[in-house]
């Protein structure tokens, strides 16, 4: 056969800027997982985005659609609570336009979150990881009514975060596939759940739609009562088929075998979300079961999840914030 | 007897147990049976309606109840309730 001829192609610049290159990440099938013949999973790997996690897209949208409504003041601060990748995302996307960030991140989150951020010179506030992320939301949202100065996206009750689900990571997913049996999506604000569910139910409503939640540890529960509880603004259960809870302990266990059985080094919520998928895929007689990558392994190194054994780990896990 | 756990923040309301054998045939009846052994955790666990409180959790196992048939989830004897606060994620 003959080779064909390979020109020599100038660079074409396909995008402008590193926020232009969010998105159209890969789909990658997952033989080694698949429980039987016929059932076929695949991993969305969101840590393909530029700062490393799917809230990439959410951080752009919220910050364009606030653009495009005047909401937001040329160098005005940006606060947002943030359990760090969103934070992380926002840092990056408002250092490029000028916009001042800080966020409030729970104490407990793993060094890198906070070296991530002041890399992109967002300005840090912690809250009490005790108090997990119901936390972090508090204390920004007192800081906010306080100060009206600031911005607050608010990714729990922005419709802008579903909306680059439904836009973007739904989409991208239905462009490859031509059926989809299951998505599982871990449930952190419920914008990735809410905006593929919408999406991919439009294209077919007997698509089940999954949740896979964190189970915190006991020593993250740290509310005085039952009232502290915290409800994004933008979940909706009635999108939902299922909502599964995942230890921090099952979480590990998943996550150390996507990286052995598949050679993925994905972050501690993505061994959850690939636990939950698996699950699916072994009720199912045949189908495609998606789920999404969070973000990659790189900021949990730390952690001692990818080199230490579990045992080595047990004592820390009740009170590690993974998502 | 199926056996509900009880989060910390509701430990006070149970005399500090941690988990408590409950009967009922479905959701509903075991966290009932649960409130009249510790009538404290009744009205943080319900409603006035009679519903679960917006803010508490309640799972089958391991599954959520408000996406499965909420109080009137059947429930086994070898089941487990977990009660849990709503905790933010993100």
């Amino acid at each position: 056969m003959i080779e064909p001829r390979l020109d020599n192609r100038p660079c074409g610049g396909k995008y402008a800027d590193i926020v232009a290159a969010i998105g159209h990440t890969p789909l990658v099938e997952l033989r080694r997982l698949s429980p039987k013949p016929g059932v076929r999973i695949y991993a969305k790997l969101e840590s393909y985005n530029p700062t490393g996690s799917v809230k990439d897209r959410v951080a752009k949208a919220m910050i364009e659609d606030a653009e495009s409504r005047g909401a937001i003041r040329p160098g005005q601060t940006i606060l947002e609570p943030t359990s760090g990748n969103t934070g992380i995302s926002l840092g990056m996307i408002c250092s490029r336009k000028g916009y001042p960030l800080k966020v409030v991140m729970p104490d407990n989150v793993t060094e890198e979150r906070t070296q991530l951020l002041r890399m992109y010179g967002a300005e840090i506030v912690y809250s009490p990881g005790a108090q997990g992320s119901n936390g972090a939301v508090a204390r920004a949202l007192e800081m906010a009514e306080a100060d009206p100065s600031y911005y607050m996206p608010y990714q729990y009750g922005n419709q802008a975060n579903p909306l680059a689900h439904y836009n973007g990571t739904a989409v991208e997913i239905l462009e490859e596939l031509d059926d989809v049996a299951a998505f599982v999506g871990g449930l952190g604000t419920g914008g990735t759940l809410m905006g593929c569910a919408r999406r991919l139910k439009e294209e077919n409503a007997d698509i089940q739609i999954v949740a896979a939640e964190p189970l915190q540890g006991e020593l993250v529960q740290g509310l005085r009562s039952l009232e502290d509880g915290y409800i994004p603004p933008i979940l909706d259960l009635s999108l939902l088929d299922r909502k599964i809870f995942v230890s921090n302990r099952d979480a590990v266990v998943w996550t150390k075998k996507l990286l052995a059985d598949e050679g993925m080094f994905a972050g501690v919520s993505s061994g959850a979300v690939a636990s939950i998928a698996v699950r699916v895929a072994a009720e199912l007689d045949e189908g495609n079961v998606v789920f999404v990558v969070p973000d990659d392994g790189w900021k949990y190194l730390s952690s001692g999840v990818y080199t230490k054994s579990l045992e080595e780990l047990e004592g820390s896990l009740e009170s590690a914030s993974f998502w | 007897m199926s056996t509900v756990k009880i989060p910390p923040v509701l430990r006070s309301s149970t005399g500090g147990e941690k988990e408590i054998a409950a009967d009922g045939s479905n959701v509903g009846e075991v966290l009932r049976e649960l409130a009249s052994q510790h009538p404290d955790t009744e009205r943080q666990l319900f409603a006035e309606d009679g519903q679960l409180n917006r803010y508490v959790n309640v799972y089958l196992n391991d599954e959520d109840v408000r996406v499965l048939q909420d109080l009137e989830t059947p429930v086994r004897p070898t089941d487990t309730l977990v009660i849990l606060p709503a905790m933010a994620g993100g």
